[in-house]
């Protein structure tokens, strides 16, 4: 897609004119809202009050770290311990917000709207594009339909109840490492070096799980970085 | 509930702190090309070492045998080049089939 003009900052002015983006980010959303429902649900069942989901998903924003938090508070970990836990799952997003700094741009609004919509899917859905303008427009679009969709299903799922029941029934469980696998393998199917890298990080990670807390199997993965090699770059950075 | 309050906070300032760093550094720091391929092919790195963990565990063990079969079942369909919608609801379609089957 061509630029006609490039925007300094913040949400691209076209993105509407991708459909095959728009519908992908529109199932994405969809699948993220059902989630959302059922971590609004989850929580308020387990005893907290209805703003405590909804406050968090606002602010916070993010769903692994969201679930695992008040897991442990549910399950009477504690304050420490729950807090620690959701922060650990989180510390890839730094690393993700560097891999992603440029598509966010530089504008002042850009960065501090744009950081707190950094996530799994709205990354792989931008490193999946292959130019800057392409890469922007997913970025932000992805980020604010998830954004948007994610808070209200959780504010309807801690309003209503469980009323969608068991999401693992629909096999939401496995759509979201199906969006990663999609949105991935192109890349790696092009890159060798990326291939050296992640399937032999993805294999540790794995090892470790059983071993170490959540959230620190993806950071051991990165040792997988040292196969990368100097060439077999084909995408630019 | 205090705290919940704080574990609430914590988690939000920690979280955006961490989504900050790029955002933050972009422009007043100047890294090497070497090192920006090596932030890009790490992004990568990360999601598929999520995929992963994500397809096969749940709670530190083996997820079961549902997750994993409709996810590779995504993947194939991937790897022919399917449409994302097929890949992402054939997974789901999948997992949720050998689910109604008895399969865990």
């Amino acid at each position: 897609m061509r630029s006609t003009q490039r925007t300094r900052s913040g949400p691209p002015d076209r993105p509407a004119q991708d459909p095959a983006l728009l519908r992908d980010v529109a199932l994405v959303s969809v699948a993220g809202g059902i989630v959302g429902v059922s971590f609004g649900a989850i929580t308020v069942a387990g005893g907290l009050p209805v703003w405590v989901p909804v406050v968090m998903s606002l602010v916070v924003y993010a769903g692994s770290a969201q679930f695992s938090a008040v897991g442990v508070l549910l399950a009477g970990g504690g304050p420490v311990a729950a807090a620690a836990t959701g922060l650990l799952l989180n510390t890839r997003t730094a690393a993700f917000s560097l891999a992603v700094a440029e598509t966010i741009g530089r504008g002042r609004v850009a960065r501090l709207l744009g950081a707190h919509l950094v996530t799994d899917e709205t990354v792989a859905f931008a490193l999946a594009q292959s130019d800057p303008a392409r890469r922007r427009a997913a970025f932000w679009l992805s980020g604010i339909a998830l954004f948007v969709v994610w808070n209200a299903g959780v504010l309807l799922g801690a309003l209503a109840g469980s009323a969608l029941g068991e999401t693992a029934t629909y096999g939401l469980d496995a759509a979201f490492p199906a969006v990663l696998v999609a949105l991935v393998l192109p890349a790696l199917r092009e890159d060798a070096g990326l291939r050296r890298a992640a399937l032999p990080g993805a294999a540790l990670a794995l090892a470790v799980t059983p071993a170490v807390p959540p959230g620190v199997p993806v950071l051991v993965a990165l040792a997988g970085l040292f196969l990368y090699g100097t060439r077999g770059r084909k995408r630019s950075a | 509930m205090s705290a919940t309050v704080a574990v609430i906070l914590v988690l939000a300032v920690g979280t955006y702190a961490f989504r900050l760093v790029g955002p933050v550094l972009h422009g007043r720091v100047t890294l090497p090309a070497r090192a920006q391929e090596l932030l890009s092919a790490g992004a990568v790195v990360l999601l598929v070492a999520l995929l992963a963990t994500g397809a096969l565990t749940e709670g530190g063990g083996f997820a079961g045998w549902a997750r994993p079969a409709g996810v590779l079942a995504g993947g194939v369909l991937a790897w022919r080049r399917a449409p994302f919608v097929v890949v992402v609801l054939g997974a789901a379609a999948v997992t949720a089939a050998l689910r109604a089957a008895g399969l865990e």
